[in-house]
């Protein structure tokens, strides 16, 4: 992946600076891909992900195929028997999401750490181009990346499995869910880009994304009563991870996956409103 | 030309900057000189459109900085020395710069071997000493080949090698006709450096005029005179308005008297008229550095408590003009 180099563009040099004319939103995007794939952080965050989904997916799967050709019936062996497609996209992912959301609160919280964010603000003064250059960017790298790690989750899972259950992406919601695990990890790091640009530190970024992630928004489904499963049903992740289920895990369920990802989407484009807001008023 | 109109900013309680006005001519290096703390900085980002005012403009050419449609190729700025990601080269942090400006890869070659980094250039930053950082950010402010540079204090971190390149190309810049603004706290340095200063203290303008004035009047503001007959030639003095400090004496001599409000050759003339014989009368060139001090004696956010004054109070009679490596009595006194 290289970038065409500003050169091959009738230059624009400084001895003829058009100073008059703005410079188009492609030259952003042009300069927030420069950056993002000239740190490391970068590289190494998505090298983890693809290491943990895919080695994590290979591993579980082979772990509990064995335990369930062994006859041992434990919870993940009727897990697996029940629905084995949820079970291939719900263990690698489950943990190499937060991978995503630690680059996602990176692109932008490195950038106020290391005072980048001032040469940034400096080249582009209306700084809402450079959020949405930035957002757009970091959703293209990741979109590409986790719907080539969910495919490859998918049909090493569905080569383990192969031998007791037959998955592919013709059953019902399967193709679905294959695709929807890249959707929601791509919503999920704007998600976590947005909280970075709310907090802008990034141990702080960091750790709201993945306690809310991990622990304060599965917590909702504690709550009692109806109201209680409706704030469970419409919680940004929790809503967003229905479009990577094949099945209906619950009966009863209040939204259907393409709902729960419009509800995801919603939220995210909320917070990333007012993440524009903030960075148009704050000093930076 | 840099325009700045009743510029106010305020953090929490603390006024940084308080309705300041002043304009920076092109042609020219303008010094911006205070004490720490006195809101150099916050007026620069200000200016720059980092920082939102309370109230109050700053417009170069007549346009807000937000206004500017390739902002790099109007203004260059040099900010704080390591504003950039630790991970990222040089190179790479000036190509996406150009990128954002639509200036080609060979520009940031351009710039690179003009402040002499193209060696390191692919290294990563976090390996860069502070004069090299110093040098990436003079880089990233000449990218766009820009008519107006601000540079905040672009001579810390650098050796005296680096800090005669900046003066040299800041005097090289004006006289292309460039604006150029550059602050310091250090009047030595903006006294060899700066054709115009603007002296600020506690975000309020204290000075605004060009720096040979300040040189003038900052010199020959008291004389020195001996005279065996010191009682009387005191009394002449003071009855033509002037004042008048003796010395302690030494054996049979009466001291030396200190001279203000009345010029060496008035004394003289005065002397000459009573017939008092004067065994020496030399005029008090106060260091440039003094006068500032003077000058921004009430309005040092961080003033030291319990010292004696600063060494340029000690400093000898000399020219006014030349930098003496001492450091300012500002400086040292952060908290």
């Amino acid at each position: 992946m290289t970038t065409t180099s500003p050169a091959t563009r009738p230059a624009t040099g400084p001895d003829s600076p058009a100073p008059d004319r703005r410079v188009g939103f492609g030259r952003l995007l042009l300069t927030e891909w420069i950056k993002i794939r000239s740190v490391r952080s970068t590289l190494w965050t998505l090298a983890i992900f693809v290491v943990v989904s895919v080695g994590l997916t290979t591993l579980l799967t082979w772990l509990t195929m064995r335990a369930f050709r062994a006859g041992q019936a434990d919870a993940r062996s009727a897990q697996i028997a029940n629905d084995p497609v949820g079970f291939i996209l719900g263990t690698g992912l489950g943990l190499g999401q937060l991978a995503i959301c630690v680059l996602g609160a990176l692109v932008i919280t490195a950038e106020y750490s290391s005072g980048t964010i001032r040469a940034t603000l400096l080249a582009v003064p209306r700084r809402l181009p450079v959020l949405i250059a930035k957002c757009v960017v970091f959703a293209a790298l990741v979109f590409v990346v986790a719907e080539i790690v969910s495919f490859a989750c998918f049909y090493i899972g569905a080569a383990l499995v192969h031998s007791r259950f037959q998955v592919s992406l013709s059953q019902p919601g399967v193709t679905r869910a294959v695709i929807g695990s890249g959707l929601y990890l791509t919503v999920l790091g704007l998600f976590a880009l947005a909280i970075g640009a709310l907090i802008r530190h990034t141990a702080g970024a960091i750790t709201t994304v993945i306690g809310l992630v991990l622990v304060v928004l599965p917590l909702t489904s504690l709550l009692p009563y109806s109201w209680g499963a409706h704030i469970h049903a419409y919680a940004p992740t929790i809503a967003g991870q229905l479009i990577t289920q094949d099945k209906l895990q619950q009966s009863g369920q209040l939204l259907t996956p393409w709902q729960g990802f419009g509800v995801f989407c919603a939220w995210t484009a909320l917070l990333l409103i007012v993440a524009a807001y903030l960075l148009r008023r704050r000093d930076a | 030309m840099i325009e700045v109109r009743d510029l106010t900013k305020r953090f929490g309680d603390k006024l940084a900057v308080d309705h300041l006005s002043f304009d920076v001519a092109p042609g020219r290096v303008t010094g911006f000189l205070g004490p720490n703390g006195a809101g150099k900085s916050t007026t620069m980002r200000l200016i720059l459109g980092l920082d939102r005012p309370q109230s109050g403009t700053a417009t170069i050419d007549g346009l807000r900085y937000d206004q500017l449609h390739r902002p790099l190729c109007t203004v260059g700025a040099l900010l704080e020395a390591k504003a950039m990601h630790p991970g990222r080269s040089a190179y790479q942090h000036l190509l996406f710069l150009a990128a954002s400006q639509g200036l080609p890869r060979r520009r940031v070659n351009e710039v690179v071997s003009l402040v002499g980094l193209t060696a390191v250039a692919h290294k990563r930053t976090r390996t860069y000493s502070l004069g090299m950082s110093q040098r990436v950010g003079i880089a990233a402010a000449m990218l766009g080949d820009p008519r107006v540079l601000l540079l905040d204090e672009p001579v810390n971190g650098l050796d005296p090698e680096g800090i005669l390149w900046i003066r040299n190309l800041m005097k090289h810049l004006a006289a292309e006709g460039r604006t150029i603004f550059v602050s310091s706290h250090l009047m030595n340095e903006m006294a060899v450096t700066a054709d115009h200063l603007i002296v600020i203290g506690k975000g309020k303008l204290i000075a605004d005029g060009p720096t040979q004035e300040f040189i003038e009047r900052s010199s020959e503001r008291s004389v020195l005179v001996r005279s065996p007959q010191a009682a009387a030639l005191t009394e002449l003095l003071a009855a033509e308005g002037g004042k008048v400090t003796a010395g302690p004496g030494n054996g049979g001599q009466p001291g030396p008297l200190t001279v203000t409000g009345l010029a060496a050759p008035r004394i003289g003339e005065i002397a000459a008229g009573r017939g008092i014989v004067l065994h020496e009368l030399t005029p008090q060139l106060a260091s440039l550095e003094e006068a500032y001090m003077e000058l921004t004696a009430g309005s040092v956010e961080y003033a030291v408590t319990g010292h004696p004054p600063g060494p340029a109070a000690a400093s000898a009679p000399g020219p006014a003009a030349v930098p003496a490596p001492t450091a300012s009595g500002a400086e040292g006194s952060n908290p």
